[in-house]
């Protein structure tokens, strides 16, 4: 599904991806854990095409066609979904609304008709209980006053709505309270299928035992340092970094 | 010959058909030796200093055009708010037409200043308000001198009239350039209600200027709510001039969309004569290439315990400049006033400018007065959050704008206005978006 092959970027000639590696396939579901500042949700911006990382070498590709130099739009149209870290409050466009345009321009995009407005409700009505967002929550602007947890809930809701290839989950569990976290996972895993593929950026374990990842990476400082499967993730919860930073030393 | 004296021996001219004992006569003497003395304002005037007129001044216009022309409806139908019954008082070429008006007497008045003026029975209206709030400035004096024709609406004590009414004036360009001065009169009586919408369209790309001036009474809870389309060619220049005083309990809201024309200049000045008035003027600008939007405005709380509230957008593209004049006068007695303003612009390009400004000037010591101006862009984070949800870059840019501009439209009563207000938009940002707001 999504192939990333010596991924170096950098944001004002400041380099913080400094060559990523990473293979997830269809179906897959894979964690990035690592400390403040390493680069994860860099890596998230420059997988979603975010024009203010320039990515200077290496591959990105996605069902493998190359995106590197792809808009941000056309990777959506793609399939590749970005749950914001912090989800940006645009005041006075509807959730509802700006729901329905991203999906109506997803799919012109892909020479389709517009979604049938009923269709478009039903599908609103059926997310919506799935994440138990409040039907009065959508008429809402977007974002705009939401609670941390809100806006993460409604991001996990977009993603519901649009049904990506590549769901990128940049620290959606922070904020969340523990039913909140709960309901979210349980979103997750109902959208998984052997045709999509999950990246979770975490800094904690709990949410690894709702979404259970195939693999689990440890970014440091701009690059994958060590790889394994699920149990790594209890380790770091244990042990934290400072192990790793050893091995790293000593390699 | 310039304008300013053209215009003065077209006035000698214009004089001798009127008739001298008019009782709007000496008003009308008065006014054309103010213009005479003091001329068309340039940048000197502190009032003029970001609009300058000397290039709109220098066309040849006509000031009275020689044939009247006639226009089909079925041509300027889309002017119009065809999808709703609305009265209609419409000119061309600053002449009258009967044929696309829809006047009324039955129980209010919707018809003509100049019928007003010459006909008996509106003598007490015309000798009570006409002239009464407008003030002495050149440009306004300009239009007294020469006030002949316009709107006259009448709306005796608690009416609530239904169907809004359209004032619209057309210029079909068949003059090489024409000058006209449509002069409104708008009295609403107690507790009487009404929804009016102003245009000025040009229907060819020939230079028009247009000074216009429109005079409203609000009395005792009267409740107005008032609409001025300015979506004009590149070739027309507006001047606008409006004047509402407010009685007590009496609530005002003007509503400007400056989306075309060449130079627009907005005068928009609030009285508020008695307690408990509620005033609101609130606007949208969106223009480009070499365009010109200027809003001065001006409320004065003569009185205690009133409020106003001021909302203007503007979104600036390529050249345009924008100016927003903001003033708010409160006088000594006028205690307890509520007065909020605000201004938020967002530059496209950076040849675009806006000049703000505002004035307060308060003498009370117990008011609430607030004031906040924005310059900035397009959000950038906000951008990118809307493209990688797949709304590309035009798409996502023009959401954000009408996201911008959507608290000024949100309080657009009429909601077939409401529509073409947000097509208007569309069409100014170039996309077509499937949704509403
Ligand atoms: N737009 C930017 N301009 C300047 N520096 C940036 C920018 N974006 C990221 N950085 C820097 O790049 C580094 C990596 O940031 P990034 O946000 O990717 O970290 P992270 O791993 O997601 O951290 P956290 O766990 O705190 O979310 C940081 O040092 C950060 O300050
Ligand atoms: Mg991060």
């Amino acid at each position: 599904m999504l192939q990333i092959e010596n991924l170096h970027a950098s944001v004002e000639d400041k380099d913080i991806l400094k060559g990523i590696d990473l293979q997830i396939g269809a179906g897959e579901v894979h964690a990035i854990m690592g400390p403040n500042g390493s680069g994860k949700s860099t890596l998230a911006s420059v997988i979603a095409g975010n024009e203010d990382y320039e990515m200077t070498e290496g591959n990105l590709l996605l069902e493998g066609e190359d995106i590197s130099e792809l808009d941000p739009e056309e990777r959506a149209h793609h399939g590749v979904f970005l749950s914001f870290q912090y989800p940006v409050e645009i005041p006075g466009v509807s959730v509802t609304n700006f729901v329905k345009t991203a999906i109506n321009e997803t799919r012109k995009a892909q020479g389709m008709e517009e979604m049938p407005a009923a269709e478009m409700l039903k599908k609103i009505r059926e997310k919506a209980a799935l994440l138990e967002i409040d039907r009065k929550f959508l008429s809402r602007s977007l974002n705009e006053g939401f609670s941390g947890g809100e806006k993460k809930r409604n991001e996990i809701f977009q993603m519901a709505m649009l049904e990506p290839k590549l769901a990128i989950l940049d620290e959606t569990d922070s904020g969340l309270d523990i039913d909140a976290l709960r309901i979210v996972a349980n979103g997750v895993n109902k959208l998984r299928s052997e045709n999509n593929a999950v990246l979770v950026i975490t800094h904690y374990q709990r949410l690894l035992d709702y979404i259970v990842p195939d693999k689990v990476h440890v970014l440091m400082d701009g690059k994958i340092v060590k790889s394994g499967d699920k149990d790594l993730a209890l380790k770091l919860e244990e042990k934290g970094y400072d192990w790793i930073k050893e091995e790293v030393k000593t390699a | 010959m310039s304008l300013k004296d053209k215009l003065i021996s077209s006035y000698m001219a214009y004089e001798d058909s009127l008739d001298q004992e008019h009782l709007i006569h000496d008003i009308r003497s008065a006014a054309i030796k103010n213009f005479e003395n003091t001329g068309f304002p340039t940048r000197k005037h502190e009032a003029w200093k970001y609009t300058p007129l000397d290039k709109m001044l220098k066309a040849d216009y006509t000031v009275f055009p020689k044939k009247s022309n006639t226009l089909e409806y079925k041509n300027v139908k889309q002017y119009f708010l065809h999808d709703v019954d609305t009265y209609k008082v419409v000119f061309v070429d600053g002449v009258y037409s009967s044929f696309l008006s829809e006047t009324t007497h039955e129980g209010i008045d919707v018809c003509l200043l100049s019928s007003a003026l010459s006909k008996d029975k509106y003598r007490p209206v015309i000798e009570a308000y006409f002239n009464k709030a407008a003030e002495t400035d050149s440009i306004t004096s300009l239009n007294t001198a020469f006030a002949k024709e316009g709107a006259y609406i009448f709306i005796p004590a608690h009416k609530e009239v239904e169907k809004p009414i359209e004032i619209i004036n057309f210029a079909t360009g068949s003059e090489a350039a024409l000058m006209i001065q449509p002069r409104n009169l708008i009295v609403v009586g107690e507790n009487a209600h009404v929804q009016i919408i102003e245009r000025h369209q040009s229907l060819a790309e020939h230079p028009i200027l247009t000074n216009s001036v429109t005079e409203i009474f609000a009395e005792k809870r009267a409740y107005i709510d008032y609409y001025k389309v300015q979506n004009d060619v590149e070739t027309a220049s507006l001047i606008d001039s409006t004047y509402i005083k407010q009685e007590r309990d009496s609530n005002c809201r003007v509503h400007t969309f400056s989306f075309g024309g060449k130079l627009i200049r907005n005068n928009l000045n609030f009285y508020q004569q008695g307690q408990h008035c509620d005033s609101t003027l609130k606007g949208v600008t969106i223009i480009e290439k070499k365009q010109h939007v200027d809003h001065s405005t001006l409320v004065h709380h003569q009185s205690p315990n009133c409020e106003s509230h001021q909302d203007y957008k503007g979104i600036y593209d390529d050249s345009a400049v924008g100016v927003f004049n903001g003033k708010v006068m409160v006088d000594k007695i006028a205690q307890k006033i509520d007065a909020f303003q605000q201004n938020n612009n967002i530059l496209i390009s950076d040849k675009a400018t806006i000049n703000a400004k505002p004035q307060l000037e308060i003498f009370a010591d117990d008011v609430k007065c607030s004031h906040g101006c924005t310059i900035g862009q397009l959000d950038e984070d906000a951008l990118f959050y809307l493209r990688s949800r797949g709304i590309g870059k035009k798409e996502a840019n023009a959401l954000l704008m009408y996201a911008f501009a959507n608290n000024v439209l949100e309080s657009v009563k009429i909601p077939e206005l409401k529509n073409r207000i947000n097509g208007l938009i569309a069409d100014k940002i170039g996309v077509q978006l499937g949704f509403d707001l």
